[in-house]
């Protein structure tokens, strides 16, 4: 008796959904009618090729229309891969439209190298050696055994020396490391003790602001070896110390008082209050600070080894625009996303491991 | 009966005085209070009496400017003297369920099999065994409450202070959680001192209701609560229970606007 209603009612979205249905391919199809049309409008006038972007313009509003209409129709079930082919399949369809709007002659290919010759440039720095400057992007690690019984450890270490990629992820975690860590520990004195945020906070948003690569010239003066990774490293691991800091004071100030009352009731105290309550409690903010001081790491090294370097991401695309191969300098820019897309991931794999507690 | 024994909580003209921009404003004026063991008191007063501001002096988690206060210690030495239940719940959202009954068995050191075997007794009681590994943002207002009730006696406090606990529920659940209340404490006789700004809550609740003006908060009336024990929630219905908040209601319904009045 009770389950009939209950029934009837999850059958209402199921009918609405065939309505949808019985009607998608009409309006699929007038969509697709319309595009056409506005395109050959701008065409027949002559004004497509100088109009280009108002046209995709035009097409992107269509699009948009015709996936909106698609997922009107999609089950629950299906929600998930439908929201990923939005995802996904988006920037492929950019990546489209830029390859045949290059190769159509519109936009000039010295500035805009269709994907199709980056992504041919991207393989060319991976699998071969650049003579000049003594590097490849990765550091060919097919090449691991072959160097491993020449020389032993010795040539893998060359062969990890020689990369870009790993020189640049090096440079970033090393300065990450060691920014953060005291970075979290100042913080969290300063959230807790005011005497020592009132001393130090003005002097710490004065320095926050500043762009780090600006210190970069007298970091170079402070280390015996000023082109070295010393310098590199410092001014990634400063810049990420005062990000880092300045959230977890904000993560500990904004500690609902109440958490603490309780904590101290049960008989928390010194290192354990911190370990079971402030800690825990500020977490999450101290996690969006790391991810935070993660991207502006990540924009610091590029610029540092833009300027000074001679191994790096940022070396290779400026080294590659000086040489004027933009298919290249495209490439070390889109080594440069990946890096920071799968560092994000990485935080955040470890943000879900340290907080299991967070919804979602 | 209860007045041979020595009292479990002793203060004396606590006073709590705050210092403002505008000069010195009292929160707490004299106000003193004697609890005895085994007794379960409730303090009702409108806003701005401080009557929380007395509980978490009690708690020891503030002073009083002047004035003292005392708890009691017991004869086992390793029971904790006071656990307070928040209104807020309080419960710590990164501490699973059970980890969170089992919190001031911890920092006390129990064993992790004893602090396990406490916890699920508690957890047990309540009906929450099922919940016991999930996280608060899993459950309801009503279970973290219910989870922060049991964190409290699952500490085993020679007092428990508890701060307006069911304010923040909905009204059923508050009837529910208030039957519960009745249940645990007719088994376990702890002595309780209960903030409350629900009248019906306070008399169906306590052996002796306290009365609180406001602006400064003192001590305006005592009234003892002879309903028989046990008591449940259909003891409201009771005539004496009527007669007893029409009563008491007519005394604080003046305070109540007079507050209000301080207030504007």
């Amino acid at each position: 008796m009770s389950a009939e209603p209950v029934e009837e009612a999850a059958s209402i979205p199921a009918r609405r959904r065939q309505a949808e249905e019985a009607t998608l391919g009409r309006a699929l199809a007038a969509i697709a009618g319309i595009v056409v049309a506005w395109n050959a409008l701008l065409w027949g006038v002559g004004l497509w090729e100088r109009l280009w972007w108002l046209a995709l313009f035009g097409n992107f509003v269509m699009v948009v229309v015709a996936a909106e209409r698609v997922g009107r129709v999609v089950p629950p079930r299906g929600r998930a891969a439908y929201e990923r082919t939005l995802a996904f399949g988006f920037p492929l369809l950019a990546l489209v439209a830029w390859e045949l709007i290059v190769r159509g002659g519109i936009l000039n290919p010295l500035w805009f190298p269709p994907p199709t010759r980056i992504a041919q440039a991207l393989w060319d720095v991976t699998v071969n050696f650049d003579r000049f400057s003594e590097t490849s992007l990765i550091g060919r690690p097919w090449l691991i055994p072959e160097k491993f019984g020449a020389e032993g450890w010795a040539g893998v270490w060359s062969l990890f020396a020689e990369s870009h990629v790993w020189a640049t992820l090096g440079r970033v975690f090393a300065g990450f490391v060691i920014g953060s860590i005291p970075g979290i520990l100042l913080g969290v004195v300063m959230g807790v003790n005011q005497t020592v945020r009132l001393m130090l906070d003005t002097t710490l948003s004065a320095i926050y602001v500043l762009p780090k690569i600006a210190i970069f010239p007298i970091v170079m003066l402070m280390f015996a070896d000023p082109f070295g990774e010393g310098p590199k490293i410092v001014v990634v691991a400063l810049s990420v110390f005062f990000l880092v800091t300045i959230n977890t004071m904000a993560g500990v100030r904004d500690i609902d008082p109440v958490f603490i009352m309780a904590g101290r009731n049960y008989g928390a105290k010194g290192l354990s209050l911190y370990r079971h309550v402030i800690i825990p409690a500020a977490l999450p903010v101290i996690f969006a600070g790391l991810r935070l001081s993660l991207g502006t790491a990540l924009i610091v090294i590029i610029s540092v080894e833009f300027l000074r370097a001679k191994q790096g991401v940022g070396y290779m695309t400026f080294y590659y625009w000086e040489v004027l191969s933009p298919e290249k300098m495209y490439a070390g820019l889109a080594v440069v996303m990946a890096i920071g897309v799968i560092l994000t991931y990485g935080l955040q794999w470890m943000q879900k491991k340290a907080m299991p507690w967070q919804r979602g | 009966m209860a007045t041979e024994a020595p009292p479990r909580i002793v203060s004396r003209d606590v006073t709590k005085v705050y210092e403002t921009l505008r000069g010195p404003v009292a929160g707490l004026m004299d106000f003193s209070l004697d609890v005895g063991d085994g007794e379960f008191v409730c303090v009702v007063g409108p806003s701005g009496c401080g009557k929380s501001t007395y509980l978490r002096m009690l708690a020891g988690l503030d002073r009083p400017t002047s004035g003292t206060i005392e708890i009691r210690p017991g004869d086992d030495p390793g029971k904790p003297l006071n656990s307070v239940v928040f209104q807020e719940y309080a419960v710590f959202p990164w501490k699973t369920v059970i980890e969170n009954v089992a919190f001031g068995l911890e920092m006390r050191g129990r064993s992790k099999a004893e602090r396990t075997e406490r916890a699920e007794y508690w957890l047990e009681r309540v009906g929450l065994r099922k919940f016991a590994g999930h996280y608060p943002h899993q459950i309801s207002g009503g279970m973290k409450q219910r989870v922060s009730i049991i964190r409290a006696l699952a500490n085993d406090p020679e007092v428990l202070l508890m701060d307006e606990p069911l304010g923040a529920l909905d009204a059923q659940t508050r009837i529910v959680l208030q039957d519960e209340l009745l249940r645990i404490w007719e088994e376990t006789r702890k002595t309780v001192v209960y903030i409350t700004h629900s009248l019906d809550e306070a008399i169906l609740l306590g052996d002796r209701v306290i009365l609180m003006s406001a602006h400064p908060g003192r001590l305006l009336e005592t009234y003892r609560i002879d309903l028989e024990r046990p008591r449940t929630i259909d003891t409201m219905n009771l005539p004496e229970f009527g007669e007893l908040r029409g009563r008491i209601w007519a005394r604080l319904a003046g305070e109540v606007s007079r507050a209000m009045e301080q207030q504007e």
